[in-house]
C-alpha cells in the first residue's frame, strides 16, 4: 500500500539550531500515527513544514506521491491536508459555528479560485447576488457544520452560535477539530489535542479521536499524553533534538531503552516522570 | 559642482533633523511596540514653545533650545500617561489610534493658541558661511549637524551605560521578562517618551530657524518623515534610524535638485514603498519575528453588535427620504448630503479596517481618484455623470487595488503606514501630473449631476441622489457580509495563518475587499466632484482619512449601521451645532481618545 504521507531527508535549522535533522516519516492511510518527544523535539516544526506554514531547508514531503515541501499553506489546504494549532488559534470573533464553516473554505464552490482576476470578481458577484446554487450550497454546508458541531455531544451545540472568545480553553480547542473535520482532510494533523484538558476531558477526545480514526481518517498526532498514545497509535515515532531516535508499534517504541533515555531525562534529570512514565508503561 | 556640495550639505543637514525624530520613534517603538503618530506634534509644539520662549522671554539661543527640550520632553511624558497607559492590554490596535487622536487635539491646540497661519522663527546666529568646495556651510548647518551628532553620542552612552539605558534596553527585548525582573516598565515607558519627544521637539525648533518658518500644518509631514526614515533603517533600530535619516535627507536633496520641490516628498514615500516590499526590515533590522499563536483574536475588542431590529432602518430611511418633503431648509439637507457621501468613505473604510482587518489610513486617495476619474470623464471626453460616476467607482476599485496590491504582505501597523503612504502618493501624483490633472490650479467648472439633459441643482434632488446611493451601497455591504465572503474576510482579519491553513489565499481577499470598498469610496468622490464643481490635490487629503477612521471607530468597526452613524454624527453634529471649524478637529481627537478608553466597540458594536 503506498503511503498517504511520505517524508523523506527533511531538515529545518533555524539560526543554526537543528530543529529538524534528516528527518524520515511515513504514515499509511487509514493509519494513526503519533509522534512523541520531548519539547523541542521538532514535532511542530514538522507539523509547520507539513502543512506549509514553513519551508524545508532540505528533504522531501509528498501527498498521496505529489511533492508538497514548499508549497504555500492554502495550497496544501486545498490537496486535503487539516491541521489543528498548539495553543489553539480559532478564530475569536467568529461565531463557532463560522469558525467550523471556514474550514470548509476549500470546498466551497462559491469560492472556488477561477483565473487571476475573474475568479476573485466572479467570487464577488455571486456573493452579492446569491444565486440559488450559492445559497443551496450555503445551507447544506451549515447542515453539515452542525452535523460536525454535534460529534463533540452537548459541548458545543448549544453554542454554536456564541463568539469563539467567550468559549472555555477546551471549547476552544474542540472548535479547532471542529473546523479541521469540516475540510474533510485526507490527512489530519493535530498539535496535543488534549493540551490544558482535564482527564475527564482528555478521555472524551480520546473517544472521538478513536471514532475519527474508525471511521476511515488517517491522522497524525502530536501528544504528550503517553497512555492515550499508547492506546490510539498503530504506530509512534520519537524525536529528540530534532532526530528520530526510535520508531514501531507502541509496545516496542515503550520498552525501547533509548527512549526510556531520551524522552524522560537525559542526565537522570526528571525521576519523577520516569517513574510516571513506568506506571503508564 | 558648487551645487552638489549645497545640495549635499542640505541633504545631510535635512537628514539630521529627520534624525532627532526618527530616534525618537525607533525608542518608542522599542519599549512600547507602537508608531507614535503623535510624534510630529511634539516635533511643532517645540518650535511653537521656542519660538513663545524668543518672542516674550527674548532668550538667547541655548536657553531657548534647553526650554523647548524639557518643555517638549514634559508633552511626552504626559502623552504616555493620558493617551497609552491605560490602554494597556487593550486591542492591538489601540494604542495606534490613541496617538492619532492625541494628533488631532495637539495640532489643533497649537492652532488655537498660535493661529493657523505661519509665523517666523528667527534664530540668533551669526550670518557667516564657510567656502568650501565651491559650495558653502552656515552655522545653522553646523548647529544642527552638533546637535545631530551629539545627541547621537549621548543617547547610545545613556543606552549603554546607566541603569536606566540598561532597563530600557531589556524592555524593548522582553517586557514582561523586565517586568519580572524589577524593571518598572511604565517608569522606562514614561523616560523613553520623554527623551524621544524631547528630541522631537528640538528638531522641531531647529527647522524652524533652519527655514526662519513655522507653522501648525508641520506637524503630520513630521511624522511620516520620521516614519520613512526609521522604515528604511529597520523599525525600532536607533542606529538605523540615523542612516535611514541621513539617506533619507540626501535622497530628498538630490531628488529636488534633479526635479523640483513639488516632488520632494515623492521621493520620500516611493522611497518608503520600496523599503517596505522588497526589504521590510530595513538597512539594520533583523529577521522578521514569527507571531506568536494568539488564543485570542485581539485586533478588535471582543464584543457583540448591537442588534438594531430591521423595522427600526427602515423607518429611519424612509423617514431620511421624506426629510425634503418638510422643507427643512437648505442648510439642514446640504449636511446630511455631506454625511452621506461621508458615509460612503466610512462604509468602504469599515469594510477594509473593520471586516478585514487592513488598517487603511489612506482611504480618502479614492475619493481623490474618485472625483478626479468623473470630472475628467466629463470634461475631456465629454461623458454624462450617470456614466462617469459608476466609472468614477470602477476605476477607484482598480487603481486602488492594484495600489496597495503589493503591500497586502504587510501586517498590522506596517499596512498603516504603507496605506498612509501611498495616499501621499497618490495626491503628489495629481499635484505633479500637471497635464491630466492642471496640477495645483485643479480642475475647476465640473458640471452637476445631471441625467439625460436634467441637471441636479436642488438641494432635495441632489439629497435624494446621494441618499439612494448610499443606501443601495450600504445594502449591497451588508449582503456581502451575511454570505461567504463576510466570514472569509473576518477570518483574514483575525488570524491570517490559520487562515491560510484552511485554504483562504490572503492577497485575494485583501483585494476583494479593497475593490469592493475602492468602488463605495470612487462613487463617493465621483459624485462630490460634481457637487463641489472644484477638486484640487488636497480636496480629498490624509485627514480626511483619518477623519473616516474616527466615524468607522465611533460607530464599531465592522459595523455597516456603525460606519453610517459615525458619519452623520462626525459630520452632522459640529454643523447642527455650529461648531467653528478648528474646533472640529479637536473634538475628532477627543472623541477618538474617549472611545479608545472607554468603549473601543463603538456605538453600535464592532462586527
Amino acid at each position: 500500500m503506498a503511503a498517504l504521507l511520505e517524508i523523506e531527508g527533511l531538515r529545518r535549522s533555524f539560526d543554526g539550531v537543528n530543529a529538524v535533522k534528516s528527518l524520515d516519516l511515513h504514515v499509511n492511510p487509514g493509519e494513526l500515527v503519533s509522534v512523541i518527544g520531548p519539547n523541542g523535539a521538532g514535532k511542530t516544526t514538522t507539523f509547520n513544514l507539513i502543512s506549509g506554514l514553513d519551508r524545508p531547508d532540505a528533504g522531501e514531503i509528498r501527498l498521496d506521491g505529489r511533492a508538497i515541501a514548499g508549497l504555500a499553506p492554502e495550497a496544501i489546504a486545498a490537496l486535503g491536508v487539516a491541521r489543528t494549532f498548539q495553543h489553539g488559534r480559532v478564530f475569536a470573533n467568529l461565531s463557532v459555528i463560522e469558525n467550523v464553516l471556514i474550514g470548509a473554505h476549500t470546498r466551497l464552490k462559491a469560492a472556488r479560485p477561477g483565473p487571476p482576476l475573474i475568479g476573485p470578481l466572479a467570487e464577488l458577484f455571486r456573493a452579492l447576488w446569491q444565486p440559488a446554487s450559492v445559497r443551496g450550497e450555503a445551507k447544506a454546508l451549515e447542515a453539515e457544520a452542525r452535523e460536525i458541531l454535534s460529534l463533540f455531544g452537548e459541548r458545543l451545540t448549544p453554542r454554536q452560535n456564541h463568539p469563539a472568545y467567550s468559549l472555555s480553553y477546551a471549547n476552544r480547542r474542540r472548535v479547532e477539530i471542529a473546523r479541521a473535520l469540516a475540510l474533510r482532510p485526507k490527512l489530519l494533523l493535530l498539535d496535543e489535542p488534549t493540551a490544558g484538558m482535564n482527564p475527564t476531558e482528555t478521555a472524551e477526545m480520546q473517544t472521538l479521536i478513536a471514532d475519527l480514526k474508525t471511521g476511515g481518517l488517517t491522522i497524525l498526532l502530536i501528544e504528550h499524553k503517553l497512555e492515550m498514545v499508547m492506546q490510539l497509535s498503530d504506530r509512534v515515532y520519537v524525536l529528540d533534538d530534532g532526530a528520530k531516535i526510535a520508531e514501531g508499534a507502541p509496545l516496542d517504541v515503550r520498552s525501547d531503552p533509548a527512549v526510556i533515555e531520551a524522552y524522560l531525562g537525559h542526565s537522570g534529570v526528571g525521576g519523577g516522570a520516569k517513574a510516571a512514565y513506568e506506571a503508564v508503561a | 559642482m558648487s551645487s552638489f556640495v549645497d545640495y549635499t550639505v542640505n541633504g545631510l543637514v535635512i537628514g539630521n533633523v529627520y534624525a532627532l525624530l526618527a530616534v525618537g520613534l525607533a525608542l518608542i517603538f522599542g519599549v512600547a511596540n507602537l508608531i507614535n503618530f503623535a510624534h510630529g506634534s511634539v516635533y511643532t509644539i517645540g518650535a511653537y514653545i521656542g519660538w513663545a520662549a524668543i518672542t516674550f522671554l527674548h532668550t538667547p539661543l541655548p536657553v531657548t533650545m534647553a526650554i523647548a527640550f524639557v518643555g517638549s520632553g514634559l508633552i511626552g511624558m504626559a502623552i504616555e500617561r493620558i493617551g497609552l497607559r491605560p490602554l494597556q492590554g487593550k486591542a492591538r490596535i489601540a494604542p495606534l489610534i490613541a496617538t492619532i487622536g492625541l494628533s488631532f487635539v495637539l495640532d489643533q491646540l497649537v492652532q488655537l493658541i498660535f493661529s493657523a497661519s505661519p509665523r517666523a522663527l528667527p534664530s540668533d546666529l551669526p550670518d557667516w558661511r564657510i567656502n568650501i568646495a565651491g559650495g558653502s556651510i552656515g552655522a545653522m548647518d553646523l548647529l544642527i549637524a552638533g546637535i545631530g551628532l551629539g545627541s547621537a553620542a549621548v543617547l547610545f552612552l545613556f543606552l549603554r551605560f546607566t541603569k536606566l539605558g540598561y532597563a530600557v534596553r531589556a524592555t524593548a527585548q522582553d517586557r514582561d521578562a523586565a517586568r519580572q525582573m524589577g524593571v518598572n516598565v511604565d517608569a522606562v515607558n514614561s523616560a523613553v517618551f520623554g527623551i524621544a519627544s524631547a528630541l522631537g521637539g528640538l528638531s522641531g525648533l531647529l527647522v524652524g530657524m533652519y527655514y526662519n518658518h513655522i507653522d501648525p500644518a508641520m506637524s503630520f509631514q513630521a511624522t511620516l518623515k520620521g516614519v520613512v526614515a526609521q522604515v528604511i533603517g529597520g523599525v525600532g533600530n536607533v542606529p538605523g534610524a540615523i542612516v535611514g535619516s541621513l539617506l533619507l535627507g540626501l535622497v530628498e536633496s538630490y531628488g529636488i535638485a534633479l526635479l523640483g520641490t513639488t516632488y520632494r516628498n515623492l521621493f520620500a514615500f516611493v522611497l518608503l514603498i520600496a523599503f517596505l516590499l522588497f526589504l521590510p526590515n530595513g538597512l539594520f533590522g533583523g529577521r522578521l519575528v514569527a507571531q506568536s499563536e494568539p488564543l485570542t483574536g485581539s485586533f478588535l475588542a471582543p464584543s457583540r453588535a448591537l442588534r438594531v431590529p430591521r423595522w427600526v432602518v427602515a423607518a429611519v430611511t424612509v423617514a431620511a427620504f421624506a426629510l425634503p418633503l418638510v422643507h427643512p431648509g437648505p442648510y439642514l439637507l446640504q449636511t446630511l448630503t455631506n454625511a452621506w457621501l461621508a458615509a460612503l468613505l466610512a462604509l468602504s473604510l469599515t469594510l477594509v479596517s473593520g471586516t478585514t482587518g487592513q488598517m487603511s489610513l489612506g482611504q480618502a486617495a479614492l475619493l481623490a481618484i474618485g472625483g478626479y476619474a468623473s470630472a475628467l470623464l466629463v470634461l475631456d471626453l465629454g461623458w454624462s455623470p450617470l456614466l462617469s460616476i459608476p466609472a468614477a467607482g470602477l476605476i477607484a476599485a482598480a487603481i486602488g487595488t492594484a495600489l496597495v496590491f503589493p503591500a497586502f504582505r504587510l501586517r498590522g501597523h506596517y499596512i498603516a503606514i504603507a496605506t498612509l503612504a501611498i495616499g501621499e502618493i497618490v495626491s503628489l501624483t495629481i499635484l505633479n501630473w500637471e497635464s491630466l490633472t492642471q496640477g495645483a490650479m485643479g480642475l475647476s467648472g465640473i458640471p452637476p449631476l445631471s441625467a439625460f439633459g436634467h441637471e441636479a441643482y436642488s438641494a432635495p434632488a441632489v439629497y435624494w441622489i446621494c441618499l439612494t446611493v448610499l443606501v443601495a451601497l450600504a445594502l449591497l455591504q451588508t449582503r456581502l457580509l451575511s454570505s461567504h465572503l463576510g466570514r472569509t474576510l473576518r477570518a483574514v482579519r483575525e488570524d491570517e495563518v490559520a487562515a491560510r491553513s484552511y485554504g483562504i489565499r490572503l492577497g485575494r481577499y485583501k483585494s476583494i475587499s479593497f475593490a469592493f470598498g475602492g468602488f463605495g469610496a470612487g462613487v463617493s468622490g465621483g459624485i462630490a466632484a460634481h457637487l463641489y464643481s472644484y477638486l484640487n490635490n488636497q480636496t480629498f487629503d490624509a485627514q480626511l482619512s483619518l477623519l473616516a477612521l474616527t466615524m468607522v471607530i465611533l460607530g464599531g468597526m465592522g459595523n455597516v449601521l456603525g460606519a453610517i452613524l459615525g458619519a452623520v454624527v462626525l459630520v452632522g453634529l459640529p454643523e447642527l451645532f455650529r461648531f467653528a471649524a478648528e474646533y472640529r478637529i479637536l473634538i475628532y481627537g477627543v472623541v477618538l481618545l474617549l472611545l479608545i478608553r472607554f468603549r473601543p466597540q463603538g456605538l453600535l458594536g464592532a462586527v
